[in-house]
Parts: structure tokens; sequence; C-alpha cells
């Protein structure tokens, strides 16, 4: 029982990750993509802060009536790479926004086939 | 009977969570799912939360449940917010999720149990910064000390990041040119609510800047929260309006002065001698060296944080205009 209560945590945070991971692979649309992408992300923060949990530990603040602190190095790690996260994000959507400028849609498959068929030109495109 | 609690709570957040993922597969509306990535932010925060991370926990709701929601919004404006059903591969994805997670799971078996004081994490460094912060920096919080004095290289690093995502959003899209040809439109209830709001976010920012030391927060919380503030004065009262506050020009700029500080007070320390980055070097009293360390790194980080967030909305919100 007690196995099983302390890996719930992970196995949840795996079937998220996978969640995310078909998302990125299933869809072709980019925008569903990139969401995707962020539910694996989120679910790897997710992870590194169960890491840090440590069983009736208090947050790492520095109290006079606390005597354990939860692990503060994935507090740090995680706290840095979620505003980096969205920065990222942020240049994904850009990416997005000229390709869909460029070739009118933002689903993966329709670009191929443009892409395999020689009478499109992005140039012309994407002066429209 | 209460660690029980922190457990049940830990759980129930975790299916939510799965709950709404599983809703964003299914929508072809991205609509619905950016809103429903919003909300997944926000539970997520509260999950941090219920496992001791507060200023993780700060930092998700301020990022993920706010900014990142506008950015997606604004992005589907762009783009449109259908997707084609048709073009799912639904069967080579199934394959290849169902296959990596059996192994993760397989993987995650060894893994010690979650809580576990005794577990390889933390007993390495973690006790040591615990013990080092109340002996050599003398502030409450530990997150902070180690963001910004232990770590300060790795945070250094990060700041740089998000500084190139800035130029690298800026290229893309370019920062795009506002008429100011209407007035905004007319919504007295709206005005009346968001004014004063405005204010209590910008003052909230501060506080959250300053007592990073104290409390949950610091600098990269408190410039997405100060950012947001402009944001929502952007939305409710136009963009032209928002760039007269906060002229376009000048956020470039105020983000490379925020990694010039951070830089500079690292530089500060090599040129009298010490390895860089050692605050010891700002004051003859070391721990207060410390102190005016990690407020000087702190006020770059926000700085860069805040021009670099609102950059990225200007970006994405003058692209129409552009035409």
């Amino acid at each position: 029982m007690n196995e099983l209560l302390g890996h719930v945590n992970y196995w949840i945070v795996i079937f998220l990750m996978m969640m995310g991971l078909y998302m990125v692979i299933a869809s072709s649309n980019l925008i569903k993509k990139l969401i995707g992408i962020s539910v694996f992300q989120a679910s790897v923060f997710i992870l590194y802060i169960t890491f840090g949990k440590i069983t009736e530990g208090s947050p790492p603040i520095i109290t006079d009536n606390a005597d354990v602190y939860s692990n503060p190095l994935p507090h740090v790690l995680i706290l840095t790479a979620i505003v980096v996260g969205v920065a990222t994000t942020s240049v994904g959507l850009a990416l997005i926004v000229r390709i869909q400028e460029a070739y009118g849609s933002m689903d993966e498959d329709d670009i191929h086939d443009m892409n395999d068929n020689d009478d499109f030109n992005i140039k012309s495109r994407s002066k429209i | 009977m209460i660690e029980n609690l922190e457990l049940l709570i830990d759980v129930c957040l975790l299916f939510f969570l799965l709950l709404i993922v599983f809703v964003a597969i299914k929508t072809t509306n991205l609509f619905v799912a950016t809103m429903l990535f919003g909300i997944f932010s926000f539970v997520t925060a509260l999950l941090f939360l219920d496992l001791d991370a507060v200023d993780v926990a700060f930092t998700e709701a301020a990022v993920g449940a706010g900014f990142t929601t506008v950015l997606m919004l604004s992005a589907l404006r762009l783009t449109g917010a259908f997707e084609n059903v048709k073009h799912r591969h639904s069967i080579l994805g199934l394959f290849i999720v169902v296959l990596t997670g059996a192994a993760l799971i397989y993987g995650v078996a060894d893994f010690p149990n979650m809580g576990d004081a005794n577990a390889p994490v933390h007993v390495h460094v973690a006790s040591e910064y615990i013990q080092l912060t109340q002996e050599k920096i003398d502030i409450p919080n530990v997150v902070t000390a180690v963001l910004a004095s232990f770590r300060g290289y790795d945070t250094f690093g990060e700041t740089v990041v998000i500084f190139s995502a800035g130029v690298a959003v800026l290229l893309l899209l370019g920062m795009g040119h506002v008429e100011p040809k209407h007035e905004p439109e007319k919504n007295l209830v709206l005005w009346v609510v968001v004014k004063p709001f405005i204010a209590l976010i910008l003052i909230f920012g501060l506080y959250v800047q300053f007592h990073g030391d104290f409390g949950a927060g610091g600098g990269f919380q408190a410039g997405v929260i100060f950012a947001s503030g402009f944001i929502l004065y952007s939305l409710v009262f136009g963009e032209s309006y928002a760039r007269k506050v906060v002229p376009s020009s000048i956020l470039p700029r105020f983000a490379a002065l925020g990694v010039l500080i951070y830089g500079l007070t690292g530089l500060v320390s090599l040129l009298s001698d010490k390895t860089f980055l050692d605050y010891s070097a700002l004051s003859s009293n070391p721990v207060s060296g410390q102190h005016m360390g990690i407020l000087l790194v702190e006020s770059g980080v926000g700085l860069a944080v805040f021009s670099t967030v609102l950059l990225i909305f200007y970006s994405f919100s003058g692209v129409n205009h552009n035409e």
C-alpha cells in the first residue's frame, strides 16, 4: 500500500507526459502541437517538484517553528524553467504566425502537400 | 491523518489535470484548448503549493495562468482557431505513446517513495544550502538565496535565454506600429473596475520584487506581474494608449539593461579579485554584501523579465497593424 501511494505521483505524471506527447504526434495542427509540448513540459516540472517534497516538511522559507524543509534545489530549477518555458513557447507561436502568413495554413499535412507541389512558391504567397 | 490529507489533495489535483488534458486532446476548437491549458496551469500551481513549492506555485500562477493564455489567444487571433480532424495520426501516436509510457513506468519502479527524506536527491547539496543560507546569507527564503547567490551562474544563463527569446520574437514579428485612430470602446464598468486594479497589480509587483528575500517571490515573478498590469491596461483601453505609457522602443533597451545589471554585478566582483558573482566583494561585511548582490541581481532579473514579457505581448498585438 505504501509502495503504491509513494509511486502514484510518478505514474500520473507519466500519463500526463504521454498525453502531451500524443498531442504532438497525433495532431497535425501546429498550435495543438505547441500545447502538447507545454503539457509535456509541465509534467516534467511536476516530476521535479515531486522529487523535492519531504513528508511533513515545510516550504523552504526559514522560520522558528519548522525544522524539516522540503528540498529547495528543484524549486529553483523549475522556477526559472517556467519563465524560460513561456519565453520559448512565444518564439514557437511567433514562428507559427509567420508560417500561417506564408502558407495560409498552420496544418503540417497541408504544408507538406504544398511543399511537394511544384506550382507553389512561398515568395509569391508571402507578399499578399 | 494530516499527511494523508496532503496526499489526498495531491492525487485529486493530478486526476483533475488528467481530465483537463484528455478534453484538450479531444477538442478541435483551439480556443477551448487554450482556455483548458490556462486552467491546467492554474491547477498545476495549486499542486505545487501542495508540494511545498511556494515560489514555483507563484511563478506558475503568474506566468502559466496569466501571460501564456493571453499570448496564445493573441496568436489564435492571427492564425484562426480550428483544427482539421481528418489530419490526425491517432494510431501512430497511440503506438509510440504506449511503448514509451510502458518503458517509463518500468523505469520509475526503482524510484524512492515520494516524500522519503533519505532519497538520493536530499542527501547531496540540499541540506548544505539550507544550512549555509542561515550562516552566510541570513535571509529566510532559501529558494531566493540558491537562485541568486549559490547558483547565480545558472540564473544568469536563464536570464540571457529569456532575453534571447525576446529578441527572436522581435526579429520574427517586429514591433508593429499602432495608429491611435479611434477612442477606446466605451465600457464604463470595465474602466472603473480595471483602473484601481492596475495600480494594485503594479504595487503588488513591486512588493513581490523586494519582499522576495523574506517570503515567496523574486525577480522572475515580479517581472511577469508588473508586465501583466500593463497588459491589462492594453487589453481594456487599447494598444495605442498602452504604447503611450510604455513606448515600444524602450523595451528592448530595458531588457538589455536588465541582463547588463546582472552581468556587471558579476564583473564588479571579478575586478576586485574575487570570482564572478561573488557578492562578498560588494561590501566590507560579507553578509551585507550578499544582501546587496541579491538585491542587484534580482532587480536585473525583474527588469529583463518585465521588458521581455511586455515586448513579446506588443509584438503579437502589433502584427495586424503592420499591413
